[in-house]
């Protein structure tokens, strides 16, 4: 087990490292850097500009280093907690970022707790109940899920929600909470808020898994052992519960690699809509205005989390299941 | 010994009747018509079968037809604008004035403005009656950018008006918009498609056929890629897209940007089967024969999944459309006057629109269906790949 974990904990480091260098090409992209610009426009606004301050800028973020060396300034500045600086902000993204980054780990987790919570009963009543009305009801309405951009979804909750239950529209709490100590009244309000989100980003996400969970479980109750099981008389909520469920938990576990992802990505664009105070409408505004240190770091992010996500899953299967175990491989 | 001589030789019986080799198990016509069909011909039947799949398919093919002739389906213009007719709701279609039978019309607008919230009110005007035209002359455009004409299938009333689902800021048609912007949203799911099929079927190939190290450098670059969230990439790499291209530039980046994340599935799934199908007999012998890899790959391996590999690539393009929308609705994507159905769901991007002007939202409508479609669409066609069955 211990020689699994550190296998996969030293794969990281190589993928990490290929991610931090495509997420530094797309920094570099676009073409002449954010002083430049910054300093093209004070001038045409007739304003005078810190000369003594961009210098320190450009030389403490390595702007006038070659490429190389200014990735290389990039990585170990992130490996020591330093992200750059957002030019946009005028302040280290560090300082700029702030609570973001936890509250987007938050929703991303609440949702696939939803989503878990959500497919489970549904992909086990569309497997046990196979081309009933009710699987086929369901299997629709999954598609329905799929089907609707998630943004535009959000954007007719957030109206409903406003007019039906009168919560406040955009962001994570009633303004009065921003900014306030952690209280239980600011939790309350919190999770009056987190409910949108979480509905709207799971829809998606949850119509594939209960797919997916349909199809794994059909193809466990059809093999041998049920047929044998029920030959001799088990009862069938028992029989589904000892066997065929058991097998289909791994891929509950297996699925998160494919989940995350989707689940991130579906956060930005519902965060932007909903005005949430997750990394989504700070990366976009840090695209609009080419502030690019600050979008690639939220991007390095994002992405860290989805690997990190990935390892903890391919964990939890190895512990859960000992082929794996065993075999030193990965299921996926 | 002496019975041989009593025993006679028989004559060795040659029978002259022609040669049936299906003579111990007859085929009925039925059968030989099923065993002998070609694989694509079997597809066909098993497709057929799917009847959700065909309908399905059936709308496909109208929403493709709509976007090669948005030009005469709509009965206006793109930019066609009435100032008169800002956000106006949309009109309803009556058969009966007073009574009496005067075909399909709409009423006019009476316009007033409500004073507490500044909106426009519109209240039917029953003495206006705007009787709708069929194959008619209307607003003038140019079909394809090429041929200049003014045929329409649908045009309001001669100085009149006619807004089925309402109009937006600048007073243009809704329904219009929605038809013109048919042609690029559904083009954009194709174009990339072409692109990732093209892209995973090389790289998959290489990947399976060789594999090795080959193998071993496409499966961690599949693994990196994948590990990227798809959407705020596709920001990043839309956002530094030059700001001096033209749209129609952008159109195309937007397209590979999409394709972009989307071959990793396609070659994942060649390289699994050209790994299993390398090792085949009909392989080998090609080889032995000296066939060069790219024609073993792509005229021996490649046509024995081709099906499978089609089903799975009409199940990515709804991805790819809900992509574009999203981006276009981000303002990140497709910019004005390129039309998709993200560009106009980007009007309603604010919390008022839902609240004063919901048929702003209406380009969504196409969207689900179109991406409904595609799904079931696949679906059926991933069953009927696998004909044998």
């Amino acid at each position: 087990m211990f020689r699994y974990i550190v296998h996969r904990l030293l794969l990281m480091i190589p993928t990490l490292l290929a991610i931090s260098i495509i997420v530094f090409v797309i920094i570099q992209l676009p073409p002449g850097d954010y002083l430049e610009s910054e300093i093209a426009e004070l001038q045409s606004q007739g304003e005078s500009v810190d000369e003594e301050k961009i210098a320190f800028l450009r030389q403490h973020y390595g702007l006038d280093k070659p490429l190389h060396e200014q990735y290389l300034h990039w990585v170990f500045g992130m490996m020591q907690g330093d992200f750059g600086y957002s030019f946009e902000y005028n302040l280290p993204v560090n300082d700029v970022v702030g609570d973001r980054l936890f509250l987007t780990v938050i929703v991303s987790m609440v949702t696939i707790l939803f989503t878990w919570a959500v497919a489970f009963p549904i992909g086990i009543y569309s497997a046990t109940h196979q081309y009933s009305w009710g699987d086929y009801g369901l299997t629709f309405l999954g598609f329905i899920g799929v089907a609707t951009p998630n943004f535009l979804l959000a954007l007719v909750m957030l109206y409903l929600a406003n007019v039906w239950f009168g919560t406040s529209i955009g962001g994570l709490m009633d303004p009065e909470y921003i900014d306030r100590p952690w209280s239980w009244a600011k939790f309350m309000s919190v999770l009056e808020h987190m409910w949108i989100p979480v509905v709207v980003i799971g829809t998606s996400g949850t119509a594939g898994m209960i797919r997916r969970l349909r199809a794994n479980l059909l193809d466990e109750l059809q093999k041998q052992y049920v047929t044998t099981g029920r030959a001799k008389g088990l009862p069938p909520g028992k029989l589904l519960r000892k066997y065929p469920l058991r097998m289909a938990l791994n891929f509950f576990i297996s699925d998160i690699g494919s989940l995350l992802p989707s689940v991130i990505s579906g956060a930005e664009v519902v965060a932007v809509v909903m005005s949430l105070p997750t990394t989504g409408p700070m990366l976009l505004s840090a695209l609009q205005s080419q502030d690019m240190y600050l979008a690639g770091s939220f991007l390095m992010f994002l992405a860290t989390l989805t690997v990190i996500g990935v390892l903890v899953s391919d964990i939890a299967l190895a512990i859960l299941d000992p082929r794996i175990r065993f075999e030193g491989g990965s299921t996926r | 010994m002496t019975s041989s001589g009593r025993h006679q030789h028989l004559e060795h019986f040659v029978s002259t009747a022609p040669f049936d080799p299906r003579s111990v198990e007859a085929l009925t016509p039925e059968q030989e018509r099923f065993y002998l069909a070609s694989q694509w011909k079997l597809m066909w039947w098993k497709l057929k079968r799917h009847k959700v799949a065909l309908v399905s398919g059936a709308i496909l093919l109208l929403m493709y037809l709509i976007a090669a002739f948005c030009e005469v389906v709509a009965p206006y213009e793109l930019q066609t604008r009435n100032s008169q007719y800002v956000y106006s709701p949309p009109q309803s279609i009556h058969l009966f004035h007073e009574g009496k039978l005067v075909g399909p019309f709409v009423y006019g607008w009476e316009r007033s403005l409500n004073m507490e919230n500044l909106k426009r009110e519109y209240t039917a005007d029953p003495s206006a009656v705007y009787p709708l035209r069929f194959f008619c002359q209307g607003d003038p455009y140019r079909f394809w950018g090429m041929f200049e004409s003014r045929f329409h299938l649908v045009c309001p009333a001669e100085d009149g008006i006619l807004y089925l689902l309402g109009t937006d800021r600048l007073g243009r048609d809704v329904l219009s918009r929605i038809i013109y912007g048919a042609r690029i949203s559904l083009t954009i799911g194709l174009l990339g498609i072409t692109v990732s099929f093209t892209l995973g079927i090389i790289i998959g190939g290489l990947a399976g056929y060789y594999g090795g190290w080959v193998d071993n450098i496409v499966q961690r670059m599949i693994e990196i890629l994948r590990s990227f969230p798809e959407i705020p990439l596709w920001m990043a790499l839309s956002a530094v897209l030059p700001v001096h291209w033209s749209p129609l530039l952008i159109y195309f980046g937007i397209t590979m940007i999409l394709a972009i994340l989307d071959w990793t599935g396609l070659a994942r799934a060649v390289r699994s089967k050209l790994l299993s199908l390398r090792e085949e007999d009909y392989c080998t012998a090609a080889q032995l024969m000296g066939a060069r890899p790219k024609r073993v790959i792509f005229r021996h391996l490649v046509p024995g999944f081709m099906s499978h590999l089609i089903a799975s690539a009409t199940l990515s393009i709804p991805a790819m459309i809900l992509g574009e929308t999203a981006l276009s609705f981000l303002g990140l994507g497709l910019r004005p006057p390129i039309t998709s159905w993200g560009v106009l769901l980007n009007e309603a991007q604010n919390i008022n629109v839902v609240a004063l002007y919901p048929w702003l939202m209406l380009p969504v409508v196409p969207v689900i269906v179109i991406i409904l479609a595609f799904n079931f669409f696949g679906d059926g066609l991933r069953d009927a790949a696998d004909p044998y069955k």
